[in-house]
């Protein structure tokens, strides 16, 4: 039998959110999973979920941080920051004992505030995020036979959370995201798709799996803390 | 040039739509697209106009799309070939 997820609690702007971890509470190492965000964490999730099975298989702990204000979170979506998040990273990886943090897409945007080796997998702008939320929002209104644009949609967030992907998006989380660009300090250890035969789940229309690409992930994100920090 | 934008969309369709890389390679310029293809539907659009953004380093100007862009392999390659050369 494989083995079961531990669900954990770290604490984070008053709240207490869940974590998802597997291995050994005393493994050498125990790498924090920084997802991609909004909708493109729903569509990354199994995918995440296997690297990290595979990895608690060969001795190496993973942990799978809830944001504030995602998943299982009861914090107010809306009331949220990158900031917010990129402190829940910091957060999370001290009060979890994490040794290395490997990110994934806009997860790149929050994960260097807690100064532990990065892994990241093909780094997102958050600009890009976005603007394809902002896209679907005008083609989902268009196709209810609503008219809209994006520019009357940043407008109306201005007095109001805007629901982008079904996620409620407050002012400060839509400017922020923005100008969000992944943090550049060397050191990074920076994977492409095409090094783990990887497709990029988190693009498609509908949700999916790839357990090849999950035990890629898994042995080059082993290999990797191995050898750097820890 | 043109090829590497053609190859471009190719791989673009296959990684966003989730087709194989033999479908998306026997496309030319007559294959049919949106209506055709049951993975493109218009919120799969959204996500094949940011990635070809990031991908060709253009802007797309939302005015620009309209329904032919989508019709065939052809149009969205020339579209992507005229927005490169602007």
């Amino acid at each position: 039998m494989r083995p079961p997820p531990a669900h954990l609690i770290y604490e984070t702007g008053g709240h207490s959110e869940h974590c998802l971890s597997f291995g050994a509470v005393d493994a050498a190492r125990t790498i924090l999973i920084v997802p991609p965000l909004f909708d493109e964490m729903n569509r990354t999730r199994r995918m995440m979920v296997e690297a990290m099975r595979v990895l608690g298989e060969q001795g190496v702990r993973t942990l799978l941080p809830d944001l504030p204000g995602s998943n299982e979170s009861l914090a107010d979506m809306s009331d949220q920051t990158l900031l917010d998040w990129r402190n829940a990273v910091v957060d999370c990886a001290s009060q979890l004992s994490a040794t290395h943090i490997a990110s994934i897409r806009g997860g790149c945007l929050i994960d260097d505030a807690a100064k532990l080796p990065l892994w990241r997998l093909a780094p997102a702008k958050g600009t890009s995020l976005l603007k394809t939320m902002l896209r679907t929002r005008v083609v989902a209104d268009k196709e209810a036979g609503i008219s809209t644009t994006v520019e009357q949609l940043l407008t109306a967030a201005q007095s109001a959370p805007l629901d982008l992907a079904g996620i409620l998006f407050g002012q400060e989380m839509l400017a922020a995201l923005d100008m969000a660009l992944p943090s550049t300090e060397t050191g990074i250890h920076e994977v492409m798709l095409a090094d783990i035969n990887g497709t990029p789940l988190w693009l498609r229309a509908e949700p999916s799996d790839n357990p090849a690409m999950s035990t890629a992930i898994a042995a080059d994100l082993d290999c990797w803390s191995a050898s750097c920090g820890g | 040039m043109s090829e590497k934008i053609e190859n471009t969309i190719r791989d673009l369709l296959s990684d966003v739509l989730g087709l194989s890389k033999t479908q998306v390679a026997s496309m030319d310029n007559d294959t049919e697209l949106f209506g055709a293809l049951p993975e493109l539907d218009s919120m799969a659009v959204a996500g094949l106009l940011t990635e070809m953004e990031d991908r060709l380093d253009i802007v797309i100007d939302d005015d620009d799309v309209d329904g032919e862009l989508f019709a065939t392999f052809g149009n969205l390659v020339a579209f992507a070939k005229a927005k490169v050369t602007e």
